[in-house]
């Protein structure tokens, strides 16, 4: 039982991660019709933006850990949000109204380009930080001496998540710019000539994605220590199943999917096999497509002819 | 700068403010600058210990000041300035280029000098098609699309070649400078052409992306890896059973994932891709896992092997006819197999496209919902497709495994079914010659340029955005319809 509660906080861990990106993916979806399929570089950039804020508060010497968490927040979100942009207004503006293909193919472009930018530019190496924030807590002793821990790193990683999470499904549902995206969403051309601006509105959902893109980046490396400029392509990989999984363009199920992603691979890990859990994942996601193409919330899509 | 006198000068003529234009270079650099600021600006160096910091702040300002001219030229351009920024950014290109010999001025790094040249060539390049396109405009004729009009040129001239091209090929390893390394580059990219050639039937005809190709490689390169070191099968025997392998794969995987939409079956293929790699990875009493499989055997000629001492009984080709040992011989057999792989599978596409299932696939590419209601069955039809590129993978997958004699699951990863795919995408999917072309650029290129090889999936990527935003058909991309009503050609007058 001990054994079992302890997967499930890891998991939870893992699946913040996993949702926080998967909300990048589906909002895109959900306006473009589209796989963002550089999202997964964008939060490898968010970690590596954290690595270097993390770096260069070192040199000046401004290490207590509150603030350098919190400066580091801010910076990669505000850095990776700018990449975000970029990564749109570049590669996928032009092809708003081309085949289906053509922005994929940009995409894959886009992705391949990120990581060997990131590669080029800061070495192949991984980059390792010092645990900032060690120690934890012990939840419950079960009846055979299992011992459940929490460290502190996991509540705040949780605790974050729930927290954005929380504001920015009331800023999707409440605000005016919530409102022009929802507008977007359900009809491109009538939101345009209701005085919707479609431009402003997609930048914004990508800044958005890779805001919280950048989170994940910076809890992943808070968490695992370490950040290299291949992990963004199989994390991205996973948080795509997971909002597939939770229904595309639905943001609930980003969260839902994410969640489950991360529990599924940890509880694979735990009792079965380590090796194979990467292939868990992409059997997850060829079953979900092929069972339940619309996803565990999502809408089922009309073809229009 | 010369540049901003020649705007001040021409100032009256501008069709927009130069203080506007000023203003939108100027965004565009500080939007460059806060972009670069972390990932350029710093760099992360490992140490024994920890990670330190380096900045590399001259990089930085001097990528930002290559961007805001850039974009300042291309603004200029478009407001009326076209010939003096072509003629003035024309004669910086090859200045730029000289100077690269002579070494005058030396910009921080050698990627952003090469990053100067590209953004000056391509503003030129653009000054002189928006040049070209305002004297059309001027003189009253229709705007002709100068990128169609030489893609057609091209497809036509493609036609022609053909046969030199082909007859080029067969007779590469007979010319002068044809040594070993020759030989290997025209191994390597003969393979990708095929590979192109065959990923063309799923991509190019059928209209279905397919993001791992790459499996089918490797499912044709372990058959025969393991029927040739487990069962002494020889490499044409394994041959027919590697491609049909890979086709049954192909069909298995391709049953119950054909029915979804054209993104969904993207990522659904990467991800059967990248499942075959992580069970050849971990599957160890199968494919030896990550230690990969070692000693295959090398093709022979007609059971002769291309050894220097054969074993008892066994004639080698050089004794048979005569030759002085050398490991060349080899080469060049392999070298004609792939040939002739590749050539079967271009001449099987380009007959198979005038078959009703040919048709059948291009229907369906361009619209399935009619398709169905024509009573053509979009599953079969996509899996023939399907199947049949998977064979052609097999096939290259098991040449793959002759010629190497060592294959691991590293050689099969995500990266690999990209280029594939960007052979095909950037030879403008369906245009057989287009593949050739992207096969040699992008093969053979990399493999001349060694010193820039790091450079190279950079390239790549920047290069498949770049082509996507600026064709999104495909680089060579030129559709003739295969049937004409009312042929203007084979109409006779009447």
């Amino acid at each position: 039982m001990g054994y079992f509660i302890q997967q499930l906080v890891n998991g939870l861990t893992l699946g913040s991660i996993f949702g926080l990106i998967a909300i990048g993916y589906t909002m895109v979806y959900g306006i473009l019709g589209m796989v963002n399929f550089a999202h997964g570089d964008v939060f490898m950039i968010g970690g590596f933006i954290s690595v270097i804020t993390f770096l260069v508060l070192g040199l000046f010497g401004l290490t207590w850990v509150p603030f350098a968490l919190v400066c580091m927040l801010i910076m990669s979100m505000l850095f990776t949000s700018l990449h975000g942009w970029a990564v749109e207004r570049i590669g996928y503006r032009a092809l708003r109204n081309s085949n289906r293909l053509a922005p994929l193919i940009s995409a894959i472009g886009m992705s391949i380009f990120l990581e060997n930018y990131v590669q080029l530019l800061q070495g192949a190496r991984n980059k390792a930080i010092t645990r900032m924030l060690a120690g934890g807590f012990q939840l419950l002793e079960d009846s055979s001496g299992f011992t459940v821990q929490v460290s502190y790193m996991q509540v705040i990683i949780i605790g974050t998540t729930i927290v954005l999470m929380a504001g920015f499904a009331l800023m999707i549902a409440k605000t005016e710019l919530g409102r022009q995206q929802r507008a977007c969403e359900q009809d491109m051309r009538m939101a345009r000539l209701l005085g919707v601006d479609v431009d402003r509105t997609i930048s914004l959902t990508f800044i958005m994605g890779a805001a919280l893109a950048a989170v994940a980046g910076m809890i992943w490396l808070l968490y695992y220590g370490i950040v290299d400029f291949y992990v963004g392509f199989l994390a991205g990989i996973k948080a795509f199943t997971a909002a597939v999984l939770g229904g595309v363009g639905s943001l609930p199920g980003a969260m839902l999917g994410g969640m489950l992603i991360g529990l599924i691979e940890v509880f694979f890990s735990a009792y079965f096999s380590t090796q194979y859990k990467d292939v868990a994942a992409f059997a997850i996601l060829v079953m979900v497509l092929i069972f339940r193409p619309t996803g565990l919330l999502g809408q089922p899509d009309v073809e229009k002819v | 700068m010369a540049v901003s006198e020649i705007a001040v000068a021409a100032g009256s003529r501008l069709e927009r403010p130069f203080v506007d234009i000023l203003k939108d270079a100027a965004i565009t650099g500080a939007v460059t600058f806060a972009l670069a600021l972390p990932l350029v600006g710093f760099q992360t160096v490992d140490q024994t210990t920890a990670i330190v910091l380096r900045t590399r702040f001259p990089e930085l300002f001097y990528a930002v000041a290559v961007i805001f001219l850039g974009r300042l030229l291309m603004l200029l351009t478009n407001a009326g300035l076209a010939r003096p920024i072509a003629a003035a950014t024309g004669a910086l290109s090859l200045l730029w280029l000289a100077n690269g010999f002579f070494d005058v001025f030396e910009p921080p790094h050698m990627v952003l000098g090469w990053l100067t040249w590209i953004a000056d060539t391509v503003v030129a390049l653009r000054a002189a098609l928006v040049m070209r396109r305002r004297q059309v405009a001027a003189a009253g004729y229709l705007r002709s699309d100068f990128g169609e009009h030489v893609v057609v040129m091209v497809n036509r001239l493609g036609g022609w070649l053909a046969p030199f091209v082909a007859a080029f090929a067969v007779a590469l390893p007979f010319l002068p400078f044809a040594d070993q390394r020759v030989m290997d580059i025209g191994i390597a990219i003969l393979t990708y052409v095929m590979l192109g050639w065959g990923l063309n039937v799923v991509v190019g005809l059928a209209g279905l992306l397919d993001l791992g190709y790459v499996a089918f490689y490797a499912v044709g390169a372990y058959t025969y890896a393991l029927l040739s070191t487990k069962f002494g099968f020889n490499f044409w025997e394994a041959l027919p059973l590697a491609g049909g392998m890979a086709a049954s794969f192909g069909i298995m995987l391709g049953f119950p994932v054909l029915r979804l939409r054209g993104d969904y079956l993207a990522i659904v293929t990467l991800g059967f891709g990248e499942m075959i790699r992580l069970i050849l990875l971990n599957w160890s009493d199968l494919s030896n896992g990550a230690r990969g499989i070692g000693d295959i055997p090398r093709p022979s000629f007609f059971g002769m092997p291309f050894t220097p001492a054969p074993p008892e009984g066994v004639v080698a080709f050089h004794q048979y006819f005569n030759l002085d040992f050398a490991p060349i011989h080899r080469v060049i057999y392999l070298y004609y197999i792939i040939l002739l792989l590749a050539l079967v599978t271009n001449f099987f596409t380009l007959r198979i496209r005038k078959l009703p299932i040919g048709r059948a696939w291009e229907a369906l590419r361009e619209d399935e919902v009619a398709c169905r209601a024509l009573g053509i069955n979009p599953t079969n039809t996509k899996l023939t497709a399907f199947a049949i590129g998977a064979t052609f993978a097999g096939f290259a997958g098991s040449f793959f495994a002759t010629r190497q004699g060592f294959i691991s699951p590293e050689s099969f990863n995500f990266l690999e079914s990209a280029i594939i795919l960007s052979i095909v995408v950037l030879g403008g999917m369906v245009s057989q010659i287009g593949v050739v072309v992207a096969a040699v650029v992008l093969i053979g290129g990399p493999e001349w340029f060694r010193d820039l090889s790091a450079y190279r999936m950079l390239a790549f990527g920047a290069l498949m955005v770049a082509i996507m935003v600026w064709r999104p058909q495909g680089l060579l991309a030129h559709r003739e319809p295969t049937v004409r009503l009312n042929d203007p050609k084979r109409a006779k007058p009447s």
